[in-house]
């Protein structure tokens, strides 16, 4: 009798222990497939750049998970990167021509693929490639961008400056009273 | 010569401690012939500390979400509350407050025991019974808190991250999004983290049993050894934790 | 390696033994009839315990041989030492019986650990034992329920549940009043008499043992300094026998434990 509900209580206690390791694996980390509803289909998409998305990251539209990133590799031929991505079997009527975008969640936040609906009346189906992408965000080069474009401006700035100062005058009187 | 003795002294109680080891683990396929010994001694480390885990798991992902909160509301990421109580738990603070719980709560009461079964010959008369006490009690004890640890560094986690935890206070009190929450968590956490968890959890528990069962076994026959090997298990395994936790955390980061 | 008599079980050979500094044995010569009770008197702190332990294996003698019914105890692998040690029982003075477990349980211990019986006969055989040293009425206590002396009754079924050739007794009159020490002297004779086990008792109750056995070693600062008959031993010549035997405060065993300055010098150490 004794024996018999410690078995049991260890017995609880084990299974509490592989439950807890369940859970952590399927809901709290990323192995889980998309929806409840089970079904998925696969769609990939190429892009020049995918920043620091990773597997696992979510594929979102209008702001609303709809999936997320399985696998990311590279084209042997074009050496773009090729994002293939799981969509939840409910959102079976996605415009064939929307648009992929990766995005930042907030300043620091995690990167992700947002989608933007087109007006195809075919929907996107399993295997199917998006064609119409936009790669993420670099922010060096962003920057890089930002000085050339710094410097090609600063001559034309130079010219300008004494202009601005004799349209001071002018512009001061009329302020003024 | 005299100066290099508690040199030499500590190098041989590490030289006996590692023969200890090898002696436990040549007889542990023999101690799974017999599952209801093992059974018994994950009533008492296992069930035994499960309250005090989960209780500590819960308090633990409260604190850590008010805290993370203050922090993050400030940069406007408090959506990220759950990533960051998430992955302080499952990466760091899960198996490392587990493990130091489980030293005081399980190591100690260990050592203590098989302290006072030495103390009052009762390892003794097995032997002179022609039962091997390392085999009977030494063994069932090392693979119970082997088995334990991960299993209760999993649970301290679920709490911790979960409904009673960092949950509660996150969605219920501070008013984060649920539905964000679980995302951020799923997106910035992988299967790898909680297989690196479960690594640092059992090298954790093998630590804590390995000590405790040396420190009980090899205690001086008194009360005051027994209380002795009790301490200085918590103290050992403590450090012990720390140190493997660093040595890991640094491998499992390359 | 000289082979047993058929008379005796066990034969200890110019035995040393020493704790670091301490030496205990200094070269002795034991022998232990079977089918008998013998005796190790001595006072307290001269090993006798010790000697239990190095007959049963546990310790290493540093010179010297033990055999037990013709085999070297010493020079044994593990298996066949605790196949040995199968063959006699130990009984410690505190019981040592496992306190996570009942009575019944603890006599059933080596049943279960050493045969593959079916859990009816086991339950058989503990209740014989237990019988026998008149506890059956225990067997579900809890051995912190029941007293120092039924302890050690229930440590002696156990220790005679796998019927050995041979059980030791360490001290076991210790703390006893005189009812419970009665009631020992009684088994411990009746199952020498009942199951021809051969005995060895280690006291230092004179009386009482010398009562029971049918012989006897004094042994006092690593050497045997007299054996016999119960008779011959109170007869002894040795003035060490006759102090211990007659509880003498004074004697060849000083009263002053050996000091190495004098009584004054150690007042006038204080003074200065």
């Amino acid at each position: 009798m004794q024996s018999r509900s410690l078995e049991l209580l260890v017995g609880f206690f084990v299974s509490l222990g592989i439950a807890a390791v369940f859970v952590l694996t399927f809901r709290v980390a990323s192995l889980d497939s998309v929806g409840d509803s089970g079904s998925s289909y696969k769609i990939t998409a190429k892009f020049e750049n995918t920043g620091s998305l990773s597997r696992g990251a979510s594929v979102k539209m209008s702001g609303v998970r709809i999936g997320r990133v399985r696998d990311i590799g590279i084209d042997p031929e074009t050496f773009q990167a090729v994002v293939t991505m799981e969509i939840d079997g409910a959102r079976n009527n996605i415009p064939n021509d929307s648009s992929l975008k990766i995005l930042t969640a907030g300043l620091l936040g995690e990167q992700y693929v947002g989608v933007e609906a087109g007006g195809d009346p075919e929907p996107l189906k399993d295997g199917s490639e998006v064609l119409f992408t936009q790669s993420a965000l670099v922010l060096e080069n962003l920057i890089g961008q930002f000085l050339t474009s710094f410097t090609q401006k600063e001559p034309a700035a130079a010219k300008d400056a004494p202009k601005a100062d004799a349209a001071d005058p002018a512009a001061a009187p009329a302020a003024a009273p | 010569m005299s100066f290099l003795s508690p040199l030499t002294d500590s190098l041989r109680g590490l030289g006996r401690a590692s023969l200890f080891l090898l002696t436990i683990i040549a007889t542990i396929p023999g101690a799974f012939l017999r599952p209801r010994l093992i059974v018994q001694q994950l009533y008492s480390v296992g069930v035994l500390s499960l309250i005090i885990i989960v209780i500590s798991g819960s308090f633990i992902g409260m604190v850590l979400a008010l805290q993370g909160y203050r922090t993050l509301v400030n940069f406007g990421a408090a959506s990220s509350l759950g990533v960051l109580v998430a992955l302080s738990i499952v990466r760091e603070l899960g198996p490392v407050v587990t493990a130091l719980l489980f030293a005081g709560r399980a190591g100690s009461a260990l050592a203590a025991e098989i302290g006072l079964m030495k103390a009052t010959d009762q390892l003794s008369g097995m032997e002179m019974m022609a039962v091997d006490p390392i085999k009977r009690v030494i063994a069932p004890r090392f693979i119970a808190g082997l088995i334990a640890m991960p299993l209760l560094a999993s649970i301290f986690s679920m709490m911790a991250i979960g409904v009673a935890g960092g949950h509660a206070i996150g969605v219920e009190l501070l008013g984060v999004d649920d539905g964000s929450y679980w995302s951020q968590i799923n997106q910035a956490m992988h299967g790898r983290d909680i297989a690196d968890m479960l690594i640092k959890a059992t090298v954790f528990g093998l630590a804590i049993s390995w000590i405790a069962v040396y420190q009980g076994y090899h205690a001086a026959p008194t009360s005051e050894g027994v209380s002795r090997a009790t301490t200085s298990t918590v103290v050992v395994s403590s450090l012990a934790i720390l140190a493997l936790d660093f040595v890991l955390t640094a491998f499992m980061f390359h | 390696m000289t082979i047993a008599t058929a008379d005796t079980l066990v034969r200890v050979r110019a035995l040393r033994f020493a704790f670091g500094p301490r030496t205990i044995y200094d070269g002795i010569d034991l022998d232990i009839a079977r089918g008998k009770v013998t005796a190790i008197l001595g006072p307290s702190g001269t090993g006798k315990t010790t000697l239990l332990r190095l007959i049963g294996g546990q310790w290493k003698p540093d010179a010297g041989s033990i055999e037990f019914d013709g085999i070297d105890v010493h020079q044994q692998s593990r298996n066949a030492l605790f196949a040995l040690r199968k063959r006699m029982g130990l009984l410690f003075q505190s019981g040592a019986l496992l306190t996570d477990l009942t009575v019944f349980e603890n006599v059933a211990f080596p049943l279960r650990e050493h045969t593959r019986l079916p859990e009816s006969m086991i339950r058989d055989l503990v209740f014989m034992k237990l019988e026998a040293v008149g506890l059956r009425g225990a067997a579900n206590l809890f051995p912190e329920q029941i007293s120092g002396g039924m302890a050690r009754r229930v440590a002696l079924a156990r220790a005679i549940a796998l019927e050995p050739d041979m059980v030791m007794y360490d001290e076991p009159f210790t703390g006893q009043d005189p009812i419970s020490m009665g009631v020992l002297i009684r088994l411990i004779r009746g199952l020498n008499q009942a199951l021809g086990l051969t005995s060895v008792i280690v006291s230092h109750d004179v009386v009482e043992v010398l009562s029971i056995s049918d012989y006897a070693y004094v042994v006092s600062g690593g050497k045997v300094l007299d054996h016999g008959t119960p008779e011959a031993i109170r007869a002894s010549k040795s003035p060490l026998v006759q102090q211990f035997l007659n509880g003498e405060a004074d004697g060849p065993v000083a009263f002053h434990y050996k000091s190495a300055k004098t009584y004054a010098d150690d007042l006038m150490a204080a003074r200065a």
